[in-house]
């Protein structure tokens, strides 16, 4: 069973059908025996980094996650989910993220050509930079779609593929048996269905 | 590089698609369901449900209408129709919607799109706007294209995307329903106004028509359209090929 954790930041009923579309059972919870049952966790989110990275303590779920994480648990984090692994966040101020990954979370036009609208919103394609299981199915050139106005910046040892806009973004990440995505893959049609069935088969 | 995006759209009134849609394969054409599976499967990029409901007793047919489409549909769904408070935004986007768009409704409170967007983000509103040439200016219309608001339309989208639109859905009621291609004109204006991504709707007739609408204003993200898909005339597999074929990038 895969828990999405439900930290009352946004629309999860996309993650949960995608997950009964591949034929994973997936409960959306913010129950800590749930989470503490389940053999996978994805942490969802949408909106502003300090928000949600507030909201995560408030709840105390910020600890859940980390233990269950320190266990080996295999763990998956979402567009803003995946900003949250982070050490740090740039958006509205500076706020501690969950610093599973090191690195810092920053805006965009810092690294893409001037010009170029923000946010990068749309089907862009990625470019894999280093074998990951949840890519086993993504052949690179494959296209994700993608909502964001900031990007992980990261070692290249965590970046497992990136997508081109004006500049390299991170497009997902891995250490260990922690990953993130980017882009939506619960709104990426078939490749994106297919990363999360590979999620759901790697093993802790 | 980020892909232009195809973008059919499909008009519900009480549950049911309308305008004729004929697909051999498709068993109920008017099934919006099995419609938007057919074209989420053909290679479309985004789909849009416009709720064109009469009567308030029949929406609950559309969330319903809304919530099985996103239980089998894995791409971008914007929905649009009688959005005109935040409760209408929570209603549909519990239903598996990912961006709503307003209309008539932001033009009458402009604010909604500030409240919308500080609680969804910005990436969730969608401004549309019908639009109209009237004694040399652009002009905005409401109600469905059916009156004239005074409000020049460059203006207003400027203020739509300062209030937090995050991306501008630009209708030409001169170029719509005439099948002889976008208002290029028009598109080319807005896209210099704004820095958010801009959708072309209104006057595709045939493929040439995308091909046309990207070389001459190649900053429009996305080209929407209804009829042209519904009734085959483009297809969306033979458009894509059409358009790489012309050095654009598409997600096949």
């Amino acid at each position: 069973m895969i828990a999405i954790i439900d930290y009352g930041v946004g629309n999860l009923f996309s993650l949960r059908s995608s997950f009964a579309a591949i034929g994973e059972s997936a409960v959306v919870t913010s129950d800590e025996r749930v989470i503490a049952s389940a053999e996978r966790l994805i942490l969802p989110g949408v909106g502003a980094f300090g928000d949600a990275a507030e909201l995560l303590h408030s709840t105390g779920l910020d600890e859940v996650v980390k233990s269950e994480c320190e266990k080996g648990k295999p763990l998956m984090g979402i567009c803003l989910g995946m900003q949250l692994l982070f050490t740090e966040g740039l958006e509205y101020g500076s706020h501690r993220g969950l610093d599973l990954i090191g690195g810092v979370v920053r805006p965009i036009a810092e690294r893409i050509e001037p010009g170029l609208k923000i946010p990068h919103i749309g089907w862009n394609a990625l470019e894999i930079k280093r074998p990951d299981p949840i890519l086993k199915y993504v052949a690179g050139g494959d296209c994700v779609y993608f909502v964001h106005s900031f990007f992980a910046d990261t070692e290249p040892e965590f970046i497992s593929s990136t997508a081109e806009y004006g500049g390299t973004l991170t497009a997902s990440v891995r250490r260990d048996n922690i990953w993130g995505c980017q882009f939506h893959p619960e709104k990426s049609g078939r490749v994106g269905l297919n990363i999360l069935k590979a999620f759901s088969e790697v093993q802790a | 590089m980020i892909t232009k995006r195809i973008i059919p759209c499909l008009d519900v009134r009480d549950g049911r698609v309308v305008k004729g849609v004929n697909f051999k394969s498709l068993s109920d054409v008017s099934d919006p369901v099995a419609l938007a599976e057919y074209y989420t499967e053909s290679g479309a990029d985004e789909l849009v449900f416009y709720d064109i409901t009469a009567s308030y007793e029949n929406r609950a047919l559309f969330t319903d209408i809304l919530a099985r489409t996103a239980e089998r549909v894995f791409i971008p769904l914007t929905v649009g129709g009688g959005i005109n408070s935040v409760e209408d935004f929570d209603r549909v986007l519990k239903c598996g919607a990912d961006k709503v768009s307003v209309n008539s409704g932001a033009i009458r409170n402009p604010c909604l799109i500030r409240e919308a967007s500080k609680k969804y983000g910005d990436q969730c509103v969608v401004l549309s706007a019908d639009i109209k040439r009237v004694g040399g200016e652009f002009r905005v219309f409401s109600k469905g294209g059916r009156e004239d608001t005074g409000l020049e339309a460059i203006a207003w989208i400027k203020r739509g995307v300062s209030l937090g639109a995050g991306e501008v859905v630009v209708n030409s009621i001169d170029t719509d329903g005439v099948k002889g291609g976008f208002d290029t004109e028009l598109l080319r204006l807005v896209c210099d106004a704004v820095s958010v991504p801009v959708i072309a709707s209104g006057g595709a007739g045939c493929a040439e028509d995308f091909v046309k609408l990207w070389r001459e204003v190649p900053d429009v993200d996305a080209g929407l359209a209804a009829s042209v898909f519904h009734f085959g005339e483009v297809k969306i597999p033979e458009l894509k090929n059409l358009l790489a074929e012309n050095g654009m990038s598409v997600r096949r």
